[in-house]
């Protein structure tokens, strides 16, 4: 399948101010490129949340949304410190945030599960100390 | 209701998107938490909340919502206001509390329409 369109984005993790400008954009992007609006808003907060957890839980990363005929596709990848076990970082309300994350309006562990719960299809990519990669799909038919 | 009538019932300053106020809204919620909005949040257009960063705006703008309530008196920066106006999301700030923000509104026929998870 030949691919459409690439948009690449670097996260920077030492700035939280800034998190989820990616996500602002790539919304942008989709209505130029007339995506139906409740496929954007779906790709808009999965992708938006896994941004969130590439600065708060990693030292930020990069984003590249793929957007093919038949679906949009994203890819979060980051060197942080990994996910020790991902049955349970998937489970509703657990979170490793501290409080300071709390104070900020983020870290009830809803994250994941509500990027599993906008996509299609999301396959998580983890090892311990070296990274993680997220890739969520999101059909667009 | 129009963002203008809730203005005027939480007699709150507009600081940005004053040519939006005749935009009709349906229905609202309020949170401090970022995460339950993302998560529980649907369909709502206003977002009232206590919590002051730019992550409100985005989460406001990622949930298509067009109106964001700073309550107790909460004054955005420059830089939260100006990203709102790109982003055509009108921004109120009151003296009022949560509570009583959200129980005006409520009471004057500004309902919470369906949350994912409500009974
Ligand atoms: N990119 C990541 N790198 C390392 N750990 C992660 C990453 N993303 C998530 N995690 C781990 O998975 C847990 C659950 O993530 P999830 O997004 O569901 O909740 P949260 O980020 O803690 O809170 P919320 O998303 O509600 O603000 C996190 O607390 C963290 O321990
Ligand atoms: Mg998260």
């Amino acid at each position: 399948m030949s691919k459409a369109i690439n948009f690449h984005y670097v996260v920077d993790g030492d700035d939280f101010t800034s998190a989820g400008e990616a996500s602002v954009d790539i919304k942008r992007k989709l209505r130029q490129l007339g995506v139906d609006p409740a496929i954007i808003r779906r790709v808009s907060i999965a992708m938006y949340e896994g941004e969130v957890n590439m600065v708060i839980h990693a030292e930020g990363g990069t984003v590249d949304v793929n957007v093919y005929e038949d679906k949009i596709e994203m890819i979060l990848s980051d060197e942080g410190p990994g996910i020790a076990n991902v049955e349970l970082a998937m489970k509703a309300g657990f979170s490793t945030a501290p409080d300071y994350v709390r104070s900020l309006g983020f870290g009830a562990g809803m994250g994941l599960p509500n990027m599993k719960s906008y996509t299609d299809d999301m396959k998580i990519d983890t090892k311990i100390g070296v990274g993680t990669t997220i890739t969520m799909v999101v059909n667009l038919k | 209701m129009k963002i203008r009538d809730i203005k005027e019932l939480l007699n709150a300053d507009v600081l940005c998107c004053e040519e939006e106020l005749d935009k009709e809204v349906n229905s609202a919620c309020g949170s401090d938490m970022m995460s339950d909005v993302l998560a529980y949040v649907k369909d709502q257009a206003v977002l009232l909340t206590g919590l002051l960063n730019s992550q409100v705006i985005r989460t406001a703008e990622m949930m298509d919502m067009v109106c964001i309530v700073f309550v107790r008196s909460k004054k955005p920066t420059e830089d939260m206001i100006e990203l709102a106006k790109k982003l055509d999301i009108v921004i109120l700030t009151t003296d009022l509390r949560m509570y009583n923000a959200c129980g005006r509104l409520f009471s004057e026929g500004l309902g919470s329409s369906k949350v994912n998870g409500d009974v």
